[in-house]
């Protein structure tokens, strides 16, 4: 039975839609000019070709998540990943999509600005307080610009304005309801996104940890909850936030993983197993390598420090000098070195110290753990040597050498015990690329190891190899891996050489698991380190409270037309005052409070606290940590804890205004105040506009007169 | 339902087995609440339930306690003391520092001076004449005193488990708690090794201790607030404070600690709402002058005393300003004289303003490839040396050869030649080596012949045009006449192809900073007359300032080298690797820093054992159970007592892990001592929880075989290591033959 009339009822709040519309408008238009590689995007812009490409990278500045979604966008635009982003201001071709390269940034931080007005609205303030949010982030200069190109923090604000946002409305749901859950959910997703795009998401999540787990908190202590219910609460607060955020976190490098299939630039600073699993590169070569070294073998070993660079072992036809510059003394063998190129010297042979041949026998004899073993060089079939001499750069360690018997009583100890130190992952057998073999000498039990020094002339600038006793030497770079290796078939010096000349052959084919590849990426991105120096632009983070400082951007290749990125100093002006503010309004409300005067009534108070842990919080986990980095920072590392104070600076007013002023004269008094400031924060807008869109071009003169501090660097073309 | 809840109860109840046994057996327990009272005082441990509140229970037997306590840490530290009979370790440093005091010559360090003014007191007080040169390690002392220095620190050292055994005792009111954490302490082969030597070590546990002493006793007088003893624990503190920040830098973490501790004190005065807003402003005007005001005071005299005392010239003398060093006896500044006002020809050093500036400076060496222009470098030096020489020219070359030189006036241009190299002062707009906003400067030309951007627009700061300079005091600014930047010393240090000197720049930004003004300060010019300059002599503070600015640079320049394998912070905790601080080969007497590692494995897992215990009794809490008044009590102590330890702890060992600095393992101990209480007391509320496991005579039989067994363990495991802070000689652990035959137990452990 159908009851008629059918209605449909829809309530649309008109503001909201006018902010967003706004929002899109000031992000979105002209997206595609200009038609120009813009400051990062030389940077972020490599890595989308190389997932066109599909080739492996790796970058140690963030998890991959922003890098994919930079490059979804280049996908759906079409971008084939051919373009050299080699200079900021080169002009992309016809071929390459602009528009789309830079749509979802843009997207996401034209979202900010509606994220911010619902988020005012579920910390409880009135609308006109989420307007006011939302015209601030609406007319941030520095916001527009960064959202406007093929950048990452608009897209990590976004995702942690989504967090705090569904985490709140979890929060005000009724309790009984289940489709908080839903809220929650949404909630421990943004948190894996925003890590997923930068490591900074991780300040912003820990906050928003440590909000729910005081929320929890409170839970466990009112007591007209049942026991039961308690439990089942803290353990999904627990599966949404805690775990979820970690399953997406590994996703993400599992999509990451499953793309970039191919070998590529970064392949070196892998293992040898890892580099294996990419298709083309090591893995090409070592196509149909037999698995098990045996006696007899012919292999090349690279050592599993990546620092200073990946390399292997190697040795010439060239001896130490028997005096070096600071006069010690050497033993005047052959040099043994750490080369890190591919080279015929860099084979060796296995040898098995109780017989003469040098071949693989049949059935061939693998070695084991502990087994003591000869290496012989392949072009040079001098023996691997150390002795109680000090090495030519690390005195403190012993000397490696090609092993030559000059009749100085000085006896050959070649003997080398191997040590497979991952044998419980892998087996007792040393095997090719899969084991990592610690290489100790018998008579002194040192270990084999890359000092990280490289030689001077004498040694052609290749890197030392010493050996030091195990208690000393780092734990951590003392690995070797076999990396190209064969069954040696021949006695005679002369055709081995022939052998070692000729390219190896046969068929296997090796997998890693993922886990094994995630740990290690993951590893190699918290530890390689770049060297960090100062930039022409970088600045120190107290620098950005009070905007010292600015970022050139772009410059057109012949005008003065040129986009930086300045905040609008108006509302960078009300935002610092409110953040003042609040702290000092929390003291003085803290100190009388604790004096049993209670000036506002316990609801308004808790939404007080509850605008403070988020926006004074939110500010100071992503301000105070930067203070502690020794990181190259810049400008828009401040946006996130500008934003929350942006969400702070109205709800603040707010209070003010129906909780601080007793006479209708200063409510009027601060309204007028309020709406001047917000005129101003306009004209201010307006007045940066063309820094911000790069349009107009304006004259040097112009330019001059934006020039408000004497610090900022603002560029004037010389005509 | 009574029985459910029960059973939730319990801190320090982890295991399901357990809660399982509890069901069945726990039943009987809560009809008798007073059978433990009953059952204490024949333990020997129990005091707890009857005593909390009153200061000290039995005093007899504590006394007797204490002393045994006492008795057997000196014994542990006094053993073996004068072996062996060279120079240790670090004594390399501060025995040469306590002789500097003796001999009263200047050095500098970047650690504050009272603990080596401490060592050189003791040394002169026993009988140490200052004469032996602590060259390096390995120095065989022969027949010099050195016993009353190591005695000094080892007496210090000593009272480290006696004060541990108070501070615990006081937090818990269990004297259990305590002898566990005096009886770790006292065995701790790593203890008696650090406090055996000459180091500052001993001496900076010594006042942090006893800071945190005090400041507990102080906590525990607050029904008698401004009485005598009030008083006298709140001046304590404050000067065991200045102790601790006196001997090393760590010190700052136990004054935040305290401060912490006093802070959350006046906010639970500040609730008191019986204490009238006049009561309360006294209380924190004592605490203002107890912890702020009176150890600031003998801070600030600590280093009066110590520019005092070392009055003649000494190796530290290049780390400070010419005015500071003028001070000194037998340096070259003493009672110097020169021209008073800067003329053209004249040979000068040129000093930056910037606290601890250095001398501008240049040397042969080049620029390397791919920093700017591969010309000359001009950098900032802090030491004395020929190379920072310049001569002042005027921009034409023709100078009068006869009559008296032209003076130098606000606003003329110079031109600035480097005397040793003959080359000048130039910039161009290449960015800086490091600060990439600047330009870069070189030494450019050859015999004083260069280009235009080899000149400088001189100004005096606040001067006018004609102004003349004065030596030493006038500020001056250079400007770059090309490109109208302003020379600029930016403070940061050069890799190492600039020989880790400091940076010198042309700054575009003009605003007036001390990095950007310069004093002229020697001035060699035989034309003009000397005049015996008194010159300025610096105040008391600014010397103080200076000293600091100094002693900090010194410590983050203590960057870890290349090669070295350098300590992480987490390697500490699990005891990874310790310190060498004597001998290498098999002949030679060995002696190595490292903790018991049974101890501090068992530190390690009360730590989680008290992270687990502390979350059951505070969600316990927190929930609203009702709890039988001795397991309040418990929770009471490790939330309260136990959280200040883990506080401390966490205050002496997480900031390392943001340092920079090279870091070693002996940085440690501080955060180990609060570990090693904390562990007092979590075992002893485990312990004393054993009724929950088993009904009470058999608890109380458990509870004592814990404590027996633990007492073994301690014993044992010293009786096991005892050579490593005793001496070793013979053969290495890795061989069978040696003492510390398979003790070896990681592979990192270097004996």
């Amino acid at each position: 039975m159908l009851h008629l009339p059918l209605m449909v009822t829809a309530q649309v709040d008109l503001v909201l839609v006018l902010v967003t519309v706004l929002s899109l408008w000031t992000r979105l238009c002209h997206l595609s000019y200009p038609n120009a590689v813009v400051f990062d995007e030389v940077y972020y812009g490599q890595f989308v070709s190389l997932y066109m490409k599909r080739v492996f990278f790796i970058d140690d500045s963030g998890p991959p998540l922003g890098h994919m979604i930079l490059a979804l966008g280049a996908y759906l635009g079409g971008f084939d990943g051919n373009f050299a982003w080699n200079r900021i201001g080169a002009e992309y071709p016809c071929s390459v999509s602009v528009w789309t390269l830079r749509f979802l940034p843009a997207l996401c931080g034209a979202l900010c600005v509606p994220l911010v007005y619902l988020l005012t609205l579920e910390l409880k303030f009135s609308h006109l307080s989420a307007l006011g949010a939302a015209l601030l982030l609406l007319l941030e200069n520095s916001l527009i610009v960064q959202s406007r190109f093929m950048l990452l923090e608009s897209v990590l604000i976004f995702f942690v304005l989504l967090a705090f946002f569904s985490y709140l409305c979890f929060y005000n749901a009724p309790s009984s309801s289940w489709f908080r859950y839903g809220w929650l959910l949404l909630c421990g997703a943004s948190c894996g996104a925003a890590i997923g795009v930068k490591y900074m998401g991780l300040f912003s999540y820990l906050l928003l940890l440590g909000v729910a787990s005081l929320h929890t908190w409170n839970l466990i202590g009112d007591r007209t909850v049942s026991h039961l219910s308690v439990c089942v609460q803290c353990v999904c607060r627990f599966f949404c936030l805690l775990v979820l955020p970690v399953l997406l976190y590994v996703f993400w490098f599992y999509v990451h993983l499953s793309i970039l299939s191919h070998s590529g630039p970064h392949d070196q600073l892998m293992s040898s197993a890892f580099q294996a699993s990419l298709r083309g590169g090591l893995s090409r070569i070592t196509q149909g390598q037999p698995l098990e070294v045996a006696y007899g073998s012919q292999v090349t070993l690279k050592s599993s420090a990546s620092q200073p660079i990946p390399c292997w072992l190697h040795s010439h036809k060239a001896n130490y000098p028997i005096r070096y510059e600071n006069g010690r003394g050497s033993s005047h063998q052959q040099q043994v070195t750490c080369y890190p190129f591919k080279d015929v010297n860099n084979w060796w042979i296995v040898k098995d110290p109780d017989r003469q041949e040098m071949m693989v026998s049949s059935p061939p004899r693998p070695v084991r753990h502990g087994d003591v073993i000869q290496l012989v060089h392949g072009m040079t079939s001098r023996f691997l040597n150390s002795h109680d001499v000090a090495a030519p750069m690390s005195p403190h360690a012993q000397e490696v050498s090609g092993y030559i018997n000059f009749n100085v009583s000085m006896a050959a100890q070649n003997l080398w015990r191997v040590d497979i130190s991952n044998r419980e992952v892998e087996s007792d057998v040393w095997k090719t690329i899969l084991s990592e073999v610690r290489l100790i000498h018998v008579n002194t039990s040192a270990v084999l190891k890359l000092s990280g020094v490289s030689l001077p002339d004498w040694g052609f600038r290749q890197l030392e190899i010493v050996a030091e006793k195990l208690f000393k030497a780092n734990t951590g770079n003392l690995g070797w891996t076999v990396e190209e290796h064969r069954y040696g078939t021949s006695q005679e010096q002369k055709e081995r050489e022939v052998e070692l000349h000729s390219p190896s052959h046969i068929d296997v084919d090796r997998k890693i698991s993922f886990w094994a590849k995630f740990l290690e990426l993951q590893w190699k991105m918290l530890t390689v380190k770049q060297e960090d120096s100062e930039h022409k632009y970088s600045s120190s983070p107290l620098e950005w409270i009070t905007m010292e400082t600015n970022i050139a951007y772009w410059l057109h290749s012949s005008s003065n037309a040129q986009i930086h990125l300045i905040g609008n100093p108006v509302s960078w002006g009300v935002a610092n005052f409110s953040l003042l503010a609040y702290q000092v309004l929390a003291v003085f409300y803290l100190l009388r409070r604790r004096r049993g005067f209670k000036d506002l009534p316990h609801g308004v108070w808790c939404k007080f606290v509850c605008l403070g842990c988020v926006c004074v919080g939110g500010w100071l986990v992503n301000f105070v940590p930067f203070l502690l980095m020794e990181k190259t920072l810049f400008l828009y590392h401040y946006l996130p804890a500008l934003c929350y104070l942006y969400l702070l600076s109205p709800a603040l007013l707010e209070h003010m205004h129906t909780h601080l002023l007793s006479s209708v004269t200063y409510q009027r008094a601060l309204c007028v105040w309020a709406s001047a400031v917000l005129l101003s924060v306009f004209l201010s807008y307006r007045t940066f506009c063309p820094l911000t869109y790069g349009n107009p071009e304006l004259s040097a003169n112009e330019l001059r007169g934006l020039k408000w501090r004497d610090s900022w660097d603002i560029l004037y073309r010389r005509r | 339902m009574e029985d459910y809840k029960k059973q939730w109860n319990t801190p320090g109840d982890t295991s399901t087995l357990r809660k399982r046994k509890n069901l069945s057996e726990n039943t009987p327990l809560s009809k008798d609440p007073g059978r433990w009272t009953q059952d204490d005082p024949g333990s020997s441990n129990g005091t707890l339930a009857e005593c909390h509140g009153s200061d000290s229970n039995n005093p007899p037997a504590t006394l007797l306690l204490l002393l045994v306590v006492a008795s057997l840490s000196f014994s542990t530290r006094f053993h073996r003391l004068s072996e062996p009979s060279h120079v240790c370790w670090d004594e390399t440093h501060f025995g040469k520092m306590g002789s500097y005091y003796i001999n009263r010559s200047f050095f500098f360090d970047v650690h504050p001076p009272l603990g080596k003014m401490l060592i050189g007191l003791a040394g002169y007080l026993t009988g140490y004449d200052g004469t032996f040169p602590f060259v390096k390690p390995g120095d065989k002392y022969e027949d010099h005193n050195y016993v009353g220095m190591r005695g000094f620190c080892a007496v210090l050292g000593s009272f480290l488990p006696i004060f541990a055994y108070l501070i615990v005792l006081e937090l818990s009111q269990s004297s259990t708690a305590a002898l566990i954490t005096a009886a770790v302490l006292i065995f701790d082969t790593g203890c008696i090794t650090i406090s055996q030597y000459i180091l500052l070590d001993p001496i900076l546990m010594f006042f942090i201790l006893a800071a945190v002493l005090c400041m507990v006793k102080f906590n525990h007088l607050t029904q008698r607030s401004f009485s005598a003893s009030w008083w006298f624990w709140l001046v304590m503190t404050g000067a065991s404070l200045t102790g601790a920040l006196g001997v090393k830098f760590v010190g700052l973490f136990v004054i935040l600690l305290v401060g912490l501790n006093t802070i959350s004190d006046l906010w639970r005065l500040l609730g008191d709402l019986s204490l009238s807003m006049v009561d309360i402003a006294k209380h924190l005007v004592a605490r203002v002058v107890g912890l702020i005001i009176l150890p600031l005071f003998l801070y600030v005299t600590i280093f009066a005393i110590h520019f005092v005392v070392l009055n003649k010239s000494g190796p530290g003398d290049g780390f400070f300003s010419s005015a500071f060093q003028s001070r000194l006896i037998g340096n070259n500044l003493h009672n110097a004289s020169m021209p008073e006002y800067l003329a053209y020809g004249s040979t000068i050093t040129v000093k930056n303003l910037r606290i601890a500036g250095g001398y501008l400076h240049s040397h042969w060496h080049l620029y390397p490839e791919g920093v700017g222009a591969k010309q000359q470098q001009v950098t900032a030096y802090l030491h004395k040396d020929y190379n920072n020489v310049w001569r002042v020219h005027k921009q034409d070359h023709n100078e009068s050869q006869s009559g008296p030189p032209d003076l130098v006036r606000h606003g003329d241009i110079i031109r600035l030649e480097h005397k040793e190299t003959t080359r000048n002062l130039h910039s161009h707009l290449h960015e800086a080596p490091l600060t990439k906003k600047h330009f870069q400067v070189t030494g450019y030309g050859m015999n004083g012949t260069g280009d235009l951007n080899d000149l400088w627009q001189l100004e005096v700061c606040g001067g006018k045009k004609g102004d003349l300079v004065k030596v030493l005091r006038s500020k001056v600014r250079f400007l770059h006449r090309a490109t109208g930047c302003v020379l600029y010393s930016s403070g940061k240090t050069l890799p190492k192809w600039g020989w880790e000197q400091v940076e010198v720049t042309c700054s575009p930004y003009l605003k007036e900073t001390p990095s950007s003004q310069w004093n002229i300060e020697d001035h060699i010019n035989p034309k003009l007359p000397n005049i015996s300059l008194s010159l300025l002599k610096p105040h008391f503070l600014e010397i103080l300032l200076e000293s600091h600015i100094v002693m900090i640079r010194g410590n983050s320049g203590l960057k870890p080298k290349d090669n070295e394998m350098n300590s992480k912070p987490w390697h500490w905790p699990i005891n990874y690797q310790g310190l060498r601080f004597s001998g290498v080969n098999e002949t030679e007497y060995r002696v190595y820093l490292l903790g018991n590692p049974v101890l501090w494995w068992m530190n390690l897992a009360s730590l989680g054992l008290y992270l687990i215990m502390s979350a059951v009794a505070s969600v316990a809490l927190q929930r609203g159970f009702s709890l039988e008044p001795k397991r309040k009590e418990h929770a009471h102590v490790l939330l309260r007592g136990g959280g200040l330890l883990l506080l401390g702890w966490l205050l002496h060992y997480a900031p390392f892990y943001t340092m920079g600095r090279v870091l070693y393992y002996h940085h440690y101990f501080p955060a180990m001592l609060f570990s090693s209480m904390l562990t007092g007391i979590t075992l002893d509320v485990l312990f004393r929880s054993a009724d929950l496991l088993l009904r009470p005579p058999y608890s109380d039989w458990l509870q004592r075989a814990g404590l027996m067994g633990l007492l073994f363990t301690v014993l044992y495991s010293f009786y096991l290591f005892h050579p490593l802070s005793y001496g070793m000689t013979g053969p290495l652990a890795h061989e069978p033959g040696s003492s510390m035959a398979g003790l070896k137990w990681m592979d990192s452990w270097e004996f």
